[in-house]
């Protein structure tokens, strides 16, 4: 239904989609619990009761209490300090891996798309290859090869999803090529680049911003996997797969020291779902009208 | 009356893996300055590839075109730019034909950031009120997005696009086809002002045969790649010589009552425009068919005075 | 009711409700039909045409949309008060639908052929083999040879398939076909070829018919009577030779006004101004006043109710309310 000849309102598309999603009990949510996980990143110090390393044998193994939210580990180290700092590590790098690969990867899959032929046949017959492997196996081969550590971890995880990420910017691009705006901005003489810059990504953007919020939380079970079989993030550094790792010699006797980390992967990824979910109801043009 | 434009045995082929399709095969014709050609046809007879051909959104795969008498047919980067200036188009669907993500004096000030011929914001927004309002756009829509218009007002900011570098030709590919006809009048009354006030040139792209009657003086009727006919408009109606334009002609249902008793209702539908048989490519639809229909091409010929037919029959 | 009438809708008010406002699609609509006869629901896009007619099937989707009040009497039974499996046995068997596209009203991963059969199998008490005899006698029916029974809807042009649809939708020899904008997608010959089809089907089948079109030539050539639709109200309603010939209400002026003449040599158009009212805030008084060039001050405040110009002749419009003449 058009709404009143469009005359009253001044809103920007965007503007319009902001509105949609704060409108959505469910994407808010997700949102919060993000807003909360990006503070305990950020100003884990301060949360924090103890240094995520600060060992305490004689204290090891207690049940979650006051002075321990969540109990302590085998070397009595405090499990909601871990978490807390686990989330730095977490965020940071699945963050980081999912920009460059939508970086990269929308590069690439635009490219092939915008200029077709040749040039798209290579691209994405190269990507395929990858896609061919689970992103996850992808990833432990890689990080199987060049060693554990945070810079591989996030290169094995970037290599892992470049090549999804890529083929859904090349299937919008290619989509919105074909609209007839794209013929008419060219009938007004615009060049390539305007057409790609002002005509092609502004309209591509909503979709590859929806699937890349769900990347992020795929990015996050990564790691934890990762670092769960050893090939991720190396201890001392808390994170949250690792922690898994860990605390599963002791899962029969002591809950706690696995049941928390869980529950930090889950939340992380539940988040970030429910954000992606609601972004795309509030940006898809198609459930607008 | 001096060509503005004219082209001369304009071909299209593309690749498909059945074979070569012809889109648009052999074409000629000329427009007068100032007046407007009525290009007919139904899916598929290529009527909307030669409107890209010309404008040189597709590639010719052969023939020649001449603008204001000079040969466009390979214009090179730089003199295309200049081209698009003169020569711009009106698009079918006012719905996808503007970018969802702009607003109506981004989309209608494109021309001029493409050009740089503003010298000041203040300026170009005084431009893109001059052309709101020669459409007849609301000033207060300036800031709207198209979603936010109706079709018709859309097919405004269309109109006010390819009107924003002065153009002196335009192709208009059936800029009403989407419209109620009440919103359908509004707009073709306003190209024609527009036409008037400002000289353009227009070759008008339709498959309603109502409409194209009304704003043409010029007519051709395209089937399957190829131009069947063309003569004025009025000639055109009241004696129209080719079989196919009698059979289409005689197909449009007329708001009268009672209605015409008389009809021509052709067999079959369009052959496929695929590596084409030999002969006449409405042959096997024709009431007056002939053996030699079937082996030989008809040629263009001049049957009275600017009047043009293929047809062996006539 | 008259003896010969197939269906009678009275006051059929349909709304949907959407986040920005309920829309007033359909306001108290009134129409008649009897055996036989074709009526032609003339209108613009978003008049409520297809609302209207979806309610008679009671397709719509409910919610957003609400049959607020009214009757649909189909041979003397509401359908409003119809259950679902009363409904089931109606749609297909009693009254069938043609919708505009033809290339997404078939399944395509089924044959053409079984399509029809489905809705005979669905409907009558047939086996498979009779129910594929059927099926291609359908086909010969709309010109189709029946050897094309097992081929794909893709492997079918636009006309042809539309063809199909036809006999999907006269399979079980409905009582009432209601055809919505049945040729708009097709090109104009083919357009000429399935009106044609259309035409002599009736003859054969004695079908009655709802026509929903834009298109005031198809009407013409098709309806006895018409009837047309502005912002989910009917204005004007009459045999086809009145309504064409002695046009009543100003905004049925207006549609003929805003035609290109194919005889005429007419320099301008007469575009009816403005435009469709926003079904969430219809108009006060009558719905066309703010367009049109007869309204006087009492059209602003005042609904007109229907009159009766000569028998069968029926206008909304406050000129012919008190016997006077416009």
């Amino acid at each position: 239904m058009r709404k009143g000849n469009g005359e009253k309102r001044k809103d920007g598309l965007w503007t319009d989609a902001a509105k949609r999603f704060r409108k959505n009990k469910l994407a808010m949510a997700g949102l919060v619990m993000l807003a909360i996980l990006i503070l305990c990143a950020l100003f884990a110090n301060y949360i924090a009761p103890f240094h995520y390393d600060e060992q305490n044998l004689p204290a090891a193994f207690e049940s979650p209490s006051l002075r321990h939210l969540m109990g302590t580990d085998n070397l009595g180290r405090d499990i909601f300090s871990r978490i807390i700092y686990g989330t730095r590590t977490s965020l940071s790098i699945a963050l980081v891996a999912v920009l460059v690969a939508t970086l990269a990867g929308g590069l690439m899959g635009a490219v092939a798309a915008f200029y077709g032929g040749v040039l798209d046949n290579v691209i994405m017959r190269f990507l395929d290859v990858f896609l061919a492997i689970p992103s996850t196996l992808l990833a432990i081969a890689i990080a199987a090869v060049l060693g554990p550590g945070v810079t591989n971890t996030v290169l094995a995880i970037t290599i892992g999803q470049l090549p999804g990420l890529a083929r859904i910017v090349r299937a919008t691009v290619l989509s919105i090529k074909g609209e007839e705006y794209i013929r008419a901005a060219r009938s007004i003489g615009a060049g390539n680049m305007r057409i790609i810059g002002l005509h092609i990504l502004p309209n591509a953007m909503a979709p590859i911003i929806v699937q890349a919020t769900l990347y992020v939380a795929s990015a996050i079970l990564s790691i934890s996997s990762l670092s769960f079989i050893g090939l991720g993030i190396q201890p001392p550094t808390p994170e949250w797969g690792s922690m898994l790792s860990a605390g599963r010699a002791y899962i029969r006797d002591y809950w706690f020291i696995v049941a928390f980390p869980g529950l930090a992967i889950m939340a992380t990824i539940f988040a970030f779902n429910l954000i992606g979910d609601g972004l795309r109801d509030a940006l898809d043009p198609r459930l607008k009208n | 009356m001096e060509a503005i434009l004219e082209a001369k045995n304009i071909r299209k082929y593309f690749k498909t893996p059945k074979g070569m399709l012809h889109a648009v095969d052999d074409v000629s014709f000329s427009i007068p300055k100032g007046k407007t050609l009525g290009v007919v046809g139904e899916s598929g007879c290529g009527k909307s590839t030669l409107g890209l051909l010309l404008l040189h959104l597709e590639s010719l795969t052969g023939g020649q075109i001449f603008f204001e008498g000079r040969d466009i047919t390979n214009p090179g980067k730089r003199r295309l730019k200049e081209l698009r200036c003169s020569m711009q188009m009106i698009f079918q669907d006012p719905f996808s034909s503007l970018n969802p993500r702009m607003s109506v004096s981004e989309i209608i000030s494109e021309p001029f950031r493409i050009y740089k011929i503003c010298r000041s914001p203040a300026e170009m927004e005084k431009k893109v009120d001059q052309l709101m309002d020669l459409v007849g756009l609301a000033p207060r829509l300036r800031q709207a997005y198209p979603h936010e218009l109706d079709g018709g007002r859309r097919q405004r900011v269309g109109i006010a696009r390819a009107l924003a570098m002065a153009p002196k030709f335009i192709v208009c590919d059936e800029p009403v086809s989407a419209l109620d006809v009440s919103i359908q009048a509004q707009i073709l009354n306003l190209m024609q002002d527009l036409q008037k006030e400002m000289g353009l040139t227009y070759i008008f792209i339709t498959h309603d045969l109502s409409v194209v009657r009304h704003i043409s003086d010029e007519i051709c009727v395209m089937y399957l790649g190829k131009i069947v006919e063309q003569a004025r408009a009025q000639e055109l109606f009241r004696n129209p010589l080719h079989p196919y334009t009698q059979a289409l002609l005689s197909a449009i249902p007329r708001p009268k009552v009672p209605p015409a008793t008389e009809r021509i209702i052709l067999k079959g539908e369009l052959a496929s425009p695929i590596e084409p048989k030999p002969g006449c490519r409405f042959a096997p639809r024709c009431i007056h068919a002939q053996d030699r229909c079937f082996q030989e091409n008809p040629e263009r010929r001049e049957i009275g005075q600017g009047r043009f037919a293929c047809c062996h029959c006539i | 009711m008259e003896k010969d009438t197939l269906l009678a809708v009275r006051g059929l008010t349909i709304q949907y409700e959407t986040d920005s406002g309920v829309v007033h699609a359909v306001n108290g609509l009134d129409m008649e039909l009897r055996h036989g006869e074709t009526l032609g629901l003339v209108g613009e896009t978003g008049a409520g045409k297809t609302t209207a007619a979806l309610g008679i099937m009671r397709l719509l989707p409910e919610p957003p949309a609400k049959i607020q009040s009214g009757e649909i009497l189909f041979k003397g039974e509401d359908v409003l008060k119809k259950s679902d499996a009363e409904l089931r046995s109606m749609r297909g068997k009693k009254v069938a639908m043609i919708f505009q596209d033809p290339m997404t009203s078939l399944n395509p991963v089924l044959t053409v052929g079984e399509q029809i059969a489905e809705v005979i199998q669905l409907h009558e008490r047939k086996s498979a083999a009779e129910a594929h005899v059927k099926a291609q006698e359908m086909l010969r029916l709309v010109g189709i040879p029946p050897e094309r029974f097992s081929e794909y809807p893709h492997q079918f042009s636009g006309g042809m398939k539309q063809r199909v649809v036809i006999a999907i939708a006269l399979a079980c020899d409905p009582e009432l076909l209601i055809a919505d904008e049945p040729t708009t997608a097709l090109d104009m010959t083919i357009q000429a070829q399935v009106l044609e089809l259309m035409r002599s089907l009736r003859k054969e089948l004695n079908t009655s018919m709802i026509l929903i079109t834009h298109d005031l030539g198809v009407v013409a050539e098709m309806c006895d009577r018409v009837a047309i639709v502005y912002a989910g109200e009917i204005v004007e309603q009459g045999t086809a030779h009145d309504v064409f010939n002695d046009t009543k209400h100003p905004y049925t002026m207006g549609l003929f006004g805003a035609l290109p003449d194919l005889e005429g040599s007419e320099e301008r158009l007469h575009p009816i101004p403005g435009l469709m009212p926003d079904p969430t805030h219809l108009p006060e008084g009558c719905r066309f006043s703010p367009r049109c060039p007869k309204r006087t001050d009492a059209c602003v405040q005042t609904l007109p109710k229907n009159v009766e110009t000569v028998p069968g002749h029926s206008v909304r419009c406050l000129l012919y309310e008190h016997g006077m003449q416009g």
